[in-house]
């Protein structure tokens, strides 16, 4: 059958289709709040009916009705398989390897995907604080790998992150390796313009595609490190059928989709 | 060691004395859902000062108690109300005016940490945080870690496993001074019982020298000891049991009721800004007599019947979110 491509869709709606895309079917997924749950939620609607959602605040495999405002949200709890805690499953899941895709996100990434979650500045005199790490930054360290939500400007995206909550590969090919990380790094980052993938000889980040309505000059512009571009194709766009079921199935209440963009 | 006979059920205010000031506390619950904020509220009214806070995801509940002036220092590894706001504008205001002392650990990190103090053990060996910033700054100064022989002498070691040979991190463990947690069932004995996820109250509670539990209702111990499998704490770990029927509000409590949305925009909404901030204590705090003069502040009986979790979902389907 031919795709029938959407007309009418919005940057957080492009973004979650993007993010529902990285999910192969029967793998295991660990979702947070917002754009990765209604990826996930979407993955699960589509192309990836088998796949399974662990939420790290203890709900494995539950059937959503309605869409989690947290990951420890009582609606996690619908037909879930298993809802133990954050120790069982950090340990027993996480740790133990069977993450296959995690998602994150954060207030600055950098050319090797490392992600800042926790200060801007000097971590004893922050200039700006965030919430932390919480799960992510084990998230990061021990999912078989990692794809990154973030709003894509030039601040967000500099060379090196002022402080690395959740490593990404760190500093290069070997980086994690050295640091002690027995798998994992990141696959992709999906921002607001486009998505950034990893070279395979260096884990940099370059330009894979960039979203409809945006040049590769432009994501070049918003980027505060060197940017290889020349990789890049266009987005491609949500099929009707994913924004139907994104507006009906995942979130009819309209709690994330109505957000102008994904924040942090 | 806490007795069988039933004279843990206490007040409020009673309870409030086993924390005295200064004291090392933990409180359950994850970002939205379970904190015991009747307990919260009541700490702040009596002014407890210098705690040392030791969570994995708190929100509201530390958020407020570092607003009151309450806390120190904290050690964990986030605190916001989740998709209701991005970081607690109270936590993120004492940080950056350096009003309280900080250490960044992990989620996975603070709970391996908890079950490390609920076994019994100095220390536990994990895979994670490795290559972070998290593994290589230290947040509290020499002068606080020998200023309070309950604080780690230090953050966490990096070592390689004697076994494999893997480089590996070892957490030093975590024993509160009080841990206190709202749980939906304790019976008069104390045995605790929690619907749903229970996040990390297993390990907090467990890794407590003094555990205080508010909860929505005392039951008979038969009740409870019909089906023990579904009981998470034994009686004797127990010092003191507080019914509070919507003691978490405005956060979910499973199978009871929701989180509720309107009060915790309105709360991020009032604690940007100092003299709102206070405002809104006077008005729901400090000038509210009990708990149920609270119940009637917040919306009464209307307000708790939007709140209420449907019996078969555990929570309330039709709630205006969005």
């Amino acid at each position: 059958m031919e795709k029938k491509y959407a007309k009418d869709y919005t940057l957080i709606e492009l973004m979650a289709v993007a993010a529902a895309r990285e999910i192969k079917d029967r793998e295991i997924v660990f979702a947070g709040t917002g754009l990765p749950m209604l990826g996930a939620m979407l993955a699960q609607h589509t192309h990836a009916p088998n796949c399974t959602i662990v939420f790290e605040a203890g709900a494995v495999d539950c059937k959503l009705a309605h869409l989690p405002m947290s990951v420890g949200d009582p609606r996690t709890m619908r037909f879930a398989s298993t809802a133990t805690g954050l120790f069982d499953v950090f340990s027993t899941i996480l740790q133990r390897g069977y993450i296959d895709v995690g998602f994150l996100s954060g207030a600055q990434i950098d050319a090797y995907g490392n992600i800042n979650a926790t200060c801007i500045g000097d971590y004893h005199r922050p200039k700006v604080r965030f919430p932390g790490s919480g799960g992510s930054g084990d998230i990061a360290c021990l999912s078989k790998r990692t794809i990154i939500i973030a709003v894509h400007e030039k601040r967000r995206f500099p060379e090196r992150v002022d402080y690395i909550t959740s490593p990404g590969w760190i500093d290069g090919p070997e980086g994690r390796k050295r640091a002690g990380l027995p798998w994992g790094g990141p696959s992709a980052v999906i921002t607001t313009l486009g998505v950034l993938r990893f070279d395979e000889r260096t884990k940099r980040a370059y330009l894979a595609s960039y979203h409809p309505g945006v040049t590769p000059k432009q994501v070049k512009k918003n980027t505060g490190f060197k940017l290889d571009v020349s990789r890049a194709k266009k987005t491609e766009p949500p099929t009707e059928a994913e924004i139907k079921i994104l507006r009906e199935k995942v979130d009819p209440e309209g709690i994330f989709l109505k957000k102008v963009a994904a924040e942090e | 060691m806490a007795s069988k006979v039933d004279d843990k059920i206490m007040s409020l205010r009673e309870a409030t004395k086993l924390v005295p000031n200064g004291a090392h506390i933990s409180l359950g619950g994850f970002t939205t859902q379970r904190h015991p904020m009747a307990f919260v509220y009541e700490l702040i009214r009596q002014k407890r000062r210098n705690l040392h806070f030791y969570g994995h995801s708190p929100g509201g509940d530390l958020d407020m108690l570092i607003g009151a002036g309450c806390v120190r220092r904290v050690e964990l590894a986030y605190e916001a109300d989740e998709a209701f706001a991005r970081i607690g504008p109270r936590f993120r205001r004492a940080v950056e005016g350096g009003l309280i002392e900080w250490e960044d650990y992990s989620n996975f990190g603070m709970v391996q940490r908890f079950a490390a103090g609920a076994m019994g053990i100095p220390f536990i060996p994990t895979r994670t945080m490795l290559g972070s910033d998290i593994v290589k700054k230290e947040g509290f100064s020499e002068k606080t870690r020998r200023s309070d022989p309950k604080i780690a002498p230090k953050k966490l070691a990096t070592i390689n496993c004697p076994f494999t040979g893997d480089k590996i991190v070892l957490l030093p463990a975590i024993q509160t001074d009080v841990t206190i947690i709202h749980a939906q069932v304790v019976d008069a004995q104390g045995t605790v019982r929690i619907y749903g996820q229970n996040f990390g109250d297993e390990q907090q509670a467990k890794c407590a020298k003094k555990l205080i539990v508010t909860c929505e209702e005392i039951v008979q111990p038969e009740e409870l000891r019909e089906y023990p499998e579904h009981n998470l704490i034994p009686f004797f770990r127990v010092n003191a049991i507080i019914k509070v029927p919507y003691g978490a509000h405005p956060y979910a409590c499973y199978r009871y009721y929701d989180y509720d949305p309107e009060f915790l925009r309105l709360y991020h909404e009032r604690a940007r800004d100092d003299a709102s901030f206070r405002e809104f204590f006077n008005e729901y705090i400090y000038g509210v007599g009990d708990w149920e003069e609270y119940l009637g502040k917040i919306g009464g009986a209307e307000k708790l019947r939007k709140l209420k979790a449907d019996k078969k979902l555990g929570y309330a389907p039709k709630l205006k979110r969005g």
